[in-house]
């Protein structure tokens, strides 16, 4: 699904050089769920970034669903960003002007659908994590943990097969952090491919499979990657 | 075209949403395009009531006025002109600037001492009442034919056949009523040549109304006219000969000029109003540059995001233009009924100004929404 070879992403901070991504590759399968792990400055978010076409790597190879993405065009990106990929941010990332019914209808409309299907895929969306009954809520009179949940369901609307979260439980209470990840949970086991960022072990233990992340560069193990 | 209504639906809310910031970003479109149409539409009001007035004297009347005041013609030196086939008709008069009273009422009026034949010449017609007439001129009557502002003003009635007034010291009794012309022969009376003369206390007669035999004879009566005033002066430079045509012409081209110099500065003020949208467009596009990140990264396109603030200063920019413009009606209604003076809204300035918006809204709102477009997606979405 994912395939990302030798990628290569540095960083120009004043003087100094930060390899964010140091000759980085990674395949995801279909279906999978795999956490990225690594401790804060590690280069997971650069990761997570390019894994989204958010950034384009400064060398190296990544094919998305068949897509070679060194070959896109700005307008291809941002057709693939709407159609295969849904992203689930730490600061949630909602639009404050709008009620969360309106924030899953976002993706639908780049999407050019009809308003009526529109608002059919969104309300199903938001019964799916269970806002049915808090539709015409701004995400002001929304908690964290709710807020979260609106940002995963416009993930859904967007019928993107792969959901990329990023660090999804770093602004809730434990509370509302194990709701998200019982939410992220079940829907690896709905044919969702799961890329979860996170520095938290426990978040990740719930993965099928860990990636550690120091320096810019990637390893299967715990072991090898405390022994950077 | 679903895009574009939801851009628009969305534009809508957010000028909404900021009501205050939208409407002060809106009042330099709206004084903008008031001040087109106010102006434009004034101008030609003044134009076309002018030139009514004027053209209602005919074509073929030419105006002589003596400038030199050392020389003291008399009616007959004018009505010497009366001999050639081209002229059809001389009507010399005098102006006497005074005040007419009735009772508490009084009102400065253009007393003009005519002759018998100046109501034909000048294409003055009667509401009411009788001329005046040769023997009003033989007897030195204290007889008058007074226009309908006059009547107003005086009597607060148009039945005045009858009623008197004094002028200059005299009694004038009313004979007659002009009909109402719109033009300044409403506010004139109209009295004997010679009472005049005598009022005035001069016989010296400055101008004079030429009425060719027809317009195809207008050029011939002017050269006879003017060569018989030099020979009355030996000076060309103590008279003019007037063309009413001629005069016609250079009034439409000054207030043409004149209509456009003031739409012109009036157009500066829409340049100012559009600076200001942009203005609004840059702060907006500063203030929303989280919203753009998050909409790149759900799949927005440049052009979805180029036309969202595109869309949103037109709709500002448009929005204020129809505000102006129903300003302009209103303002224009109330100075219709406050100042007595029919001014019809100027709908071609009122479009070009309306169209003007539309190229304001697109031209200052590209920049901004430009810029917002080629925000990356990350570098847009880490700003706070």
């Amino acid at each position: 699904m994912l395939r990302l070879e030798h990628i290569f992403k540095t960083y120009y901070v004043g003087d100094e050089t930060v390899h964010a991504l140091d000759d980085a590759s990674l395949h995801i399968k279909p279906n999978e769920f795999v956490a990225i792990c690594g401790p804060s400055g590690s280069g997971k978010t650069t990761l997570m970034n390019v894994m989204g076409c958010l950034d384009l790597p400064d060398s190296g190879s990544y094919v998305l669903d068949g897509v070679d993405i060194a070959e896109c065009t700005d307008k291809e990106l941002s057709l693939i960003r709407s159609e295969k990929i849904g992203f689930v941010f730490q600061q949630f990332n909602l639009l404050d002007s709008m009620s969360a019914l309106e924030n899953v209808e976002l993706p639908l409309i780049y999407q050019r659908h009809s308003q009526r299907e529109r608002i059919e895929r969104a309300k199903l969306a938001l019964d799916q994590v269970g806002l049915g009954n808090r539709m015409q809520h701004r995400p002001s009179q929304l908690s964290g943990g709710q807020q979260q949940r609106v940002a995963i369901a416009r993930a859904l609307a967007s019928n993107s097969r792969v959901i990329l979260a990023d660090e999804p439980t770093g602004n809730l209470d434990s509370k509302s952090g194990n709701d998200i990840m019982r939410l992220i949970d079940k829907l690896s086991e709905q044919n969702y491919t799961i890329v979860l960022i996170t520095h938290n072990d426990d978040v990740a233990r719930l993965a099928q499979r860990i990636v550690y992340v120091r320096d810019g560069r990637l390893f299967d193990t715990l072991e090898e990657a405390d022994a950077v | 075209m679903t895009m574009f209504f939801n851009s628009l639906r969305l534009a809508i809310r957010s000028t909404l949403a900021n009501k205050m910031r939208s409407f002060l970003t809106m009042l330099g479109i709206i004084i903008g395009v008031m001040s087109v149409i106010v102006l434009v539409s004034l101008a030609q009001s003044t134009t076309s009531s002018i030139t009514s007035a004027i053209s209602s004297m005919g074509s073929d009347l030419l105006t002589v006025t003596v400038t030199d005041e050392d020389l003291t013609l008399d009616a007959d030196d004018y009505l010497d002109l009366e001999q050639y086939d081209s002229i059809a008709g001389v009507a010399p008069y005098l102006t006497v600037s005074s005040t007419a009273r009735s009772g508490s009422n009084y009102t400065s009026v253009s007393a003009i001492g005519i002759t018998g034949e100046y109501m034909d010449i000048a294409g003055l017609d009667l509401e009411s009442g009788r001329a005046i007439v040769e023997s009003d001129l033989d007897w030195r009557t204290y007889t008058a034919v007074i226009g309908t502002g006059v009547a107003g003003d005086l009597f607060e009635s148009y039945d005045v056949i009858g009623q008197t007034f004094t002028m200059s010291g005299h009694t004038f009794t009313i004979v007659g009523l002009l009909s109402e012309t719109g033009s300044d022969t409403d506010t004139q009376i109209l009295v004997p040549l010679t009472t005049a003369q005598r009022i005035s206390d001069s016989t010296a007669i400055t101008t004079a109304y030429v009425r060719a035999a027809s317009t195809n004879e207008v050029d011939l009566a002017q050269a006879l006219t003017e060569y018989k005033m030099l020979q009355l002066t030996q000076d060309e430079d103590s008279y003019t000969v007037y063309n009413m045509s001629e005069l016609l012409e250079t009034m439409d081209d000054v207030m043409s000029t004149l209509s456009l110099m003031l739409g012109g500065i009036a157009a500066i003020s829409l340049l100012v109003g559009g600076i200001g949208i942009m203005n609004i467009m840059l702060v907006s596009v500063a203030e929303r540059t989280r919203e753009i990140g998050i909409r790149k990264a759900i799949g927005a396109r440049r052009s979805h995001i180029l036309m969202q603030f595109l869309i949103e200063a037109c709709v500002l920019s448009i929005l204020g233009g129809l505000i102006g413009l129903g300003l302009s009606a209103l303002g224009l209604r109330i100075f219709t009924i406050v100042a007595d003076m029919t001014i019809a809204i100027e709908w071609r300035a009122a479009i070009v100004a309306l169209l003007f918006c539309v190229v304001i809204g697109v031209a200052f709102g590209s920049y901004p929404a430009a810029k917002a477009s080629k925000l990356t997606p990350i570098e847009a979405l880490q700003r706070n």
